[in-house]
């Protein structure tokens, strides 16, 4: 059953990318209403998968890499619900889209959704930890995704080649402010969720705490040097889409070392 | 009944022609002097039309000499090619112009501003009666909705609004932005207005000729920076307009290099329309630097014009959807009135706008 609620709302983010594929081949891009509500539409099914997931295994549903990468397609859709018809990013959603298609898509296919023997009793601050660190995950996919769209926008303004889409991305000075936000809005939630992660009463591995501490510097330092205009505003828009690949890499990696470490 | 339109338009004659017939004559003229139920003048720089209804058919002549007005001329010494389209073919054109599918720069929105106010006037005057009036609310909607649903009006395609256009892309409101506009000339005025236009309050005009530079600042509320210093505003500056008739290039990377250190986070944007060029366009290749010389401009105002071109099918598409659902709807008003006529046996009631509301 939770999982044909994940299909409904993998096929609603599908719905979203085929009607801009539509639109850009077709030349008329009107990111309006429907990615809106398509996104919306998934992001309960995904809600409600996630709630039926979690009462079965009675704790926040991230306990196999199936399940994260749903939670951090759940974070993304969230997050583009809140930041995006705030900052008038309408054309995010259909940069969002595909992405949030992606991971779920990921998941629905590659055998991950296996169950593993319980190691960790549920704790509330573990769940805190691990359920905030994924929604930190979320504003840096964001901010990932408004960097794509600068490094876009950037691009044709300097070739002077404009396409259709050229007139529906938001103009560079705000999306650069985006940027800024989302990486702060996730860096917050990420330094919330590292040192909630000391007080879950269990020893963390010490090279998941290493390459956590790795991320949040490498983010510290994209928002120091954007704080002290060291860094040209595509250089930042360039690392957003770095750091974002460090988080996914280093998320798998801490799910491929849990999975493997032996029960306490 | 019987609907058509005549008229002149800078497709078929050249404007020498067009102005033998255009401002001589009103809807309400043309009514009485043709004998029409209903007319509408709709006269722009690019076309003399009339629309009107009539019980009998009246010919393109009679109409032309219309045009003519009060004036002893003679339409037949112009002998122009007027067109001449009716009901469907009529409803579709007025579609056509109201959307801006049959301007010179196609979905230019002006026309529409235009057909507005040539039936606000016949309107005004009486000539305009329920079947004009229908017609004309319909292409008013027609003329919005391909402007909503495709991309007929987008893009800019002069100078002045792709100099706004590319701006607005990358700061977004203009209110906040600093320009510095260099060398006064006929273009740059131009464009310091549309910048002006758009909310830019912050405007800084130099000038060889400082008479000329102070005019500038006048005409479009800015200042005068002495053209010693105007190298310097870069530090400053978001936006620089340039067009002097300098020989050599005014900036170089060089020159620029220093000055981008102290404005890493903000763009600048340089347009440059002079000939021979005043930037460098090497500065082009600089991080955060965004130059545009003419033919950059009007290679923008090209694409613009060919994203417009794509979308006249799609336009097309919409306008005959509603030329059929608007031909429709008026043979089904006619049918009801007439069915209604002979049931009271008025058969000589003349169409009223009552009977067409419901249609």
């Amino acid at each position: 059953m939770d999982r044909y609620l994940l299909i409904a709302s993998t096929v609603c983010f599908l719905a979203a990318v085929v009607h801009t594929i539509i639109e850009l081949r077709t030349g008329v891009f009107r990111p309006m209403r429907f990615n809106f509500f398509a996104i919306g539409l998934g992001f309960i099914f995904q809600t409600a998968f996630l709630s039926i997931r979690g009462h079965e295994l009675g704790r926040c549903p991230i306990t196999n890499l199936f399940e994260v990468f749903v939670f951090i397609a759940w974070s993304v859709a969230l997050i583009y619900l809140l930041v995006g018809p705030a900052y008038r990013l309408s054309l995010m959603g259909a940069f969002t889209a595909p992405l949030v298609l992606l991971l779920q898509g990921f998941a629905l296919v590659a055998p991950i959704d296996i169950r593993h023997p319980v190691k960790v009793p549920a704790n509330s601050w573990l769940e805190f930890h691990a359920s905030i660190s994924l929604v930190a995950y979320g504003a840096f996919a964001l901010a990932c995704i408004a960097g794509v769209m600068y490094l876009l926008q950037e691009r044709q303004l300097k070739t002077h080649h404009l396409h259709s889409i050229f007139y529906h991305l938001p103009p560079l000075t705000n999306l650069f402010a985006a940027i800024t936000r989302l990486l702060w809005w996730g860096f917050a939630l990420y330094t919330v969720g590292i040192v909630s992660g000391f007080f879950t009463g269990h020893p963390l591995p010490r090279i998941q705490v290493v390459a956590a501490i790795a991320l949040w510097l490498l983010y510290a330092a994209i928002l120091q040097a954007r704080h002290l205009k060291w860094l040209a505003p595509k250089r930042v828009a360039a690392l957003c889409i770095i750091g974002f690949s460090a988080a996914l890499a280093l998320l798998w990696g801490i799910t491929f070392t849990a999975e493997m470490l032996p029960p306490p | 009944m019987n609907l058509f339109c005549i008229g002149l338009s800078h497709h078929t004659v050249n404007v020498a022609t067009r102005e033998q017939f255009a401002g001589n004559a009103t809807a309400e003229w043309i009514v009485s002097k043709a004998g029409c139920t209903e007319a509408l003048l709709l006269t722009t720089c690019n076309r003399v039309e009339v629309y009107a209804v009539s019980d009998k058919r009246i010919s393109t002549d009679e109409i032309a000499q219309c045009l003519m007005g009060k004036t002893n001329r003679n339409a037949h010494n112009y002998a122009p090619p007027f067109y001449r389209y009716e009901d469907n073919k009529c409803v579709q054109h007025l579609f056509r112009v109201a959307s801006g599918l049959d301007s010179m720069v196609v979905g230019e929105s002006e026309i529409f501003g235009q057909a507005k106010k040539a039936y606000e006037s016949a309107r005004t005057s009486g000539a305009v009666g329920p079947y004009l009036h229908r017609l004309f609310q319909r292409a008013f909607r027609v003329a919005k909705q391909v402007r909503t649903h495709t991309e007929i009006a987008r893009g800019a395609v002069s100078v002045g609004s792709v100099a706004v256009e590319l701006a607005q892309r990358i700061f977004g409101n203009l209110s906040e932005c600093k320009v510095l506009v260099l060398g006064a000339g006929e273009t740059s005025d131009r464009t310091a207005r549309a910048l002006v236009s758009r909310g830019v309050t912050d405007l800084r005009v130099s000038n060889r000729s400082l008479d000329r530079a102070h005019e500038l600042a006048q005409t479009v509320g800015g200042r005068v920076v002495p053209f010693d210093d105007w190298a310097t505003q870069c530090r400053e500056i978001d936006i620089l307009l340039t067009s002097t008739a300098s020989e050599m290039p005014l900036l170089t990377p060089d020159m620029l290099a220093p000055m981008l250190c102290e404005r890493v986070d903000r763009p600048l944007f340089i347009i440059d329309i002079a000939v021979p060029r005043d930037v460098d366009p090497r500065v082009n290749e600089m991080e955060g630097v965004y130059l545009y010389d003419i033919d950059s401009i009007r290679s923008v105002a090209e694409q613009s014009l060919t994203l417009r071109r794509q979308q006249v099918a799609a336009a097309e598409a919409i306008i005959a959807d509603h030329v059929t659902e608007f031909v429709d709807s008026i043979s089904r008003g006619l049918s009801r009135i007439s069915q209604t006529t002979e049931h009271s046996s008025l058969s000589e009631n003349p169409l009223r706008a009552s009977d067409l509301q419901g249609s």
